[in-house]
C-alpha cells in the first residue's frame, strides 16, 4: 500500500454501534439483554401519559387534591401509586387558565418527567423545538396548531435541572358532570407539556 | 462549556416536526439504547450528569447531525470507555467501522465560594461565567436579571457531579425571565422560566 498513513475506515452504521455496545456490555458480564427487556416493559407499560392523565383527572374533580398537587407534585402523584426516578427530586404542576399557557421545553437536552407524562415524543428532542420554544414560542405553538389569542400570556418553562414539570390543562367545559376516567381518556401528553389545549 | 447543545434561542431552524401522537422510538435498536444507558446508571457506572456531558462533549458536527438516540449512544460508549470497561478497539472490532466518541472533557469546578440565599421576589443577575466543563446555565440568560419566583430542593451541583469532583449539594431557584430583557426586539413576547443553580446567580442590585 502506498499510503503511510491509512485513513481510518468508514463509521459504522448506527444499528452497527448500537448492537456493538450492547454486545460488548453483555460480554462484560453486565446483564445487557437481561435489562433491555425488563425497560422495554417499563417504557411500553408503565412511563405512559396516562399515569398524567389520571393525575390531571383528579386534581379537576378533587380541589383537595388539586391544592396539593400544586404545593408539591412529587407527593401529590405519589398518593396515586406513581413514582419518579431519584434524581427527580422534585415535581412542579404549571396550572393553565384560560388566560394563561404554560409550555415545557428543555434547550439543553431533552428532560421530562417521563414516569408522569411519558417518553418524550420525537419532536420535544428535536433541534428546531428545542432552539426555538424559548424564543418563538406563540410562533412555534401556532406552528403546532395551537393559535393563542394575543390576551393569553405565555410561559415556557425550561428544564435546565433536575426539577421535573406537567402542565394541569383547563378543563373543557363541555365535560361537566363526567366521572375521573372519562376525564382521563382526553387528556394528552401534549397536552401535559403544553403545546395543546383541550 | 459553550457548546453546540446549548440550543435555546439560536435561530435559523425551521419548523417543529409536529405530528399528533408523535412517535418516541423509531427504530428498535433505540430503545435498547436508551435502556443500556440506564442500566449503567443504575449500576452506578456513571451518573445523570456524566452522561449528559458526554453528550455535550461531541464533536460539534456529529453533535448536530445524530439523532437524538445516537447521541445517547455515543455518550454511553464514550463513558464505557473512559471508565474502562470496553476499550475502543473492542467496539470498532464489533461494530466492523470507526465508532466515533466523545472528545475528552475539560476540568470541573465545586460551587462558588460566597453564595447567597435567595427569596421569592428577589431579583436575581446570573453570573457572566465562562465554564469549560459541565454546566446547566444556558447561555440565553448569561448576565441577564429575573426574579425569583421559587426555590429547589438541593441537587448535585452538575459542575461538579458530572467531573467526579467534591461539591456540596445546592438549590436551584426557579427564575422568571422576560424574552423583551433576553432577546430585546427580537423575540415574540412571554416569560421565560428557567431553573437556575445557587452558584449561577448574584444579588441584582441595579433598580429595575
Amino acid at each position: 500500500m502506498p499510503d503511510q498513513n491509512p485513513a481510518k475506515p468508514p463509521i459504522a452504521p448506527v444499528q452497527k454501534r448500537a448492537e456493538a455496545i450492547e454486545a460488548a456490555m453483555e460480554a462484560h458480564g453486565l446483564k445487557a439483554g437481561a435489562f433491555i427487556q425488563e425497560a422495554e416493559h417499563l417504557v411500553e407499560e408503565k412511563w405512559i401519559p396516562d399515569n398524567g392523565a389520571r393525575v390531571v383527572a383528579k386534581a379537576w374533580t378533587d380541589p383537595a387534591f388539586r391544592q396539593r398537587l400544586l404545593a408539591n407534585g412529587r407527593d401529590a402523584v405519589y398518593e396515586l401509586g406513581l413514582t419518579m426516578p431519584p434524581h427527580h427530586r422534585h415535581l412542579v404542576v404549571l396550572e393553565n387558565t384560560p388566560t394563561l399557557q404554560n409550555v415545557i421545553c428543555c434547550t439543553l437536552c431533552s428532560c421530562t418527567a417521563f414516569t408522569i407524562i411519558g417518553l418524550p415524543p420525537d419532536w420535544y428532542k428535536d433541534l428546531e423545538y428545542r432552539a426555538r420554544a424559548v424564543r418563538q414560542s406563540r410562533t412555534v405553538l401556532k406552528e403546532m396548531g395551537l393559535d393563542l389569542p394575543p390576551e393569553v400570556e405565555i410561559r415556557v418553562w425550561d428544564t435546565t435541572a433536575d426539577t421535573r414539570y406537567m402542565v394541569l390543562p383547563v378543563r373543557p367545559p363541555h365535560t361537566a358532570g363526567w366521572s375521573e376516567e372519562q376525564l382521563a381518556r382526553i387528556v394528552t401528553k401534549d397536552s401535559m407539556i403544553g403545546v395543546a389545549r383541550l | 462549556m459553550d457548546g453546540m447543545h446549548d440550543l435555546g434561542g439560536k435561530q435559523g431552524f425551521g419548523r417543529i416536526r409536529y405530528g399528533l401522537n408523535a412517535q418516541v422510538f423509531h427504530e428498535p435498536w433505540e430503545k435498547r439504547i436508551n435502556a443500556l444507558y440506564g442500566l449503567a446508571v443504575k449500576l452506578g457506572i456513571f451518573n445523570m450528569d456524566e452522561y449528559r456531558h458526554a453528550i455535550e462533549r461531541m464533536e460539534p458536527r456529529h453533535y448536530i447531525s445524530a439523532g437524538y438516540y445516537e447521541r445517547t449512544l455515543t455518550s454511553l460508549a464514550t463513558l464505557c470507555v473512559e471508565k474502562g470497561i470496553v476499550t475502543l478497539a473492542e467496539l470498532e472490532q464489533r461494530a466492523q467501522g470507526a465508532f466515533p466518541l466523545s472528545a475528552p472533557a475539560a476540568a470541573g469546578r465545586s460551587n462558588v465560594a460566597e453564595r447567597e440565599d435567595f427569596k421569592a421576589g428577589d431579583r436575581v443577575r446570573v453570573r457572566t461565567d465562562y465554564v469549560p466543563g459541565h454546566v446547566r446555565m444556558p447561555g440565553y440568560i448569561r448576565g441577564k436579571t429575573g426574579v425569583v419566583v421559587s426555590k429547589s430542593p438541593v441537587y448535585p451541583f452538575p459542575d461538579a457531579h458530572a467531573h467526579g469532583v467534591k461539591a456540596q449539594d445546592e438549590p436551584t431557584y426557579d427564575v422568571r425571565f422576560s424574552t423583551d430583557d433576553l432577546w430585546p426586539d427580537s423575540a415574540d413576547k412571554a416569560l421565560v422560566h428557567v431553573a437556575v443553580f445557587e452558584s449561577y446567580l448574584l444579588r441584582e442590585t441595579d433598580p429595575a
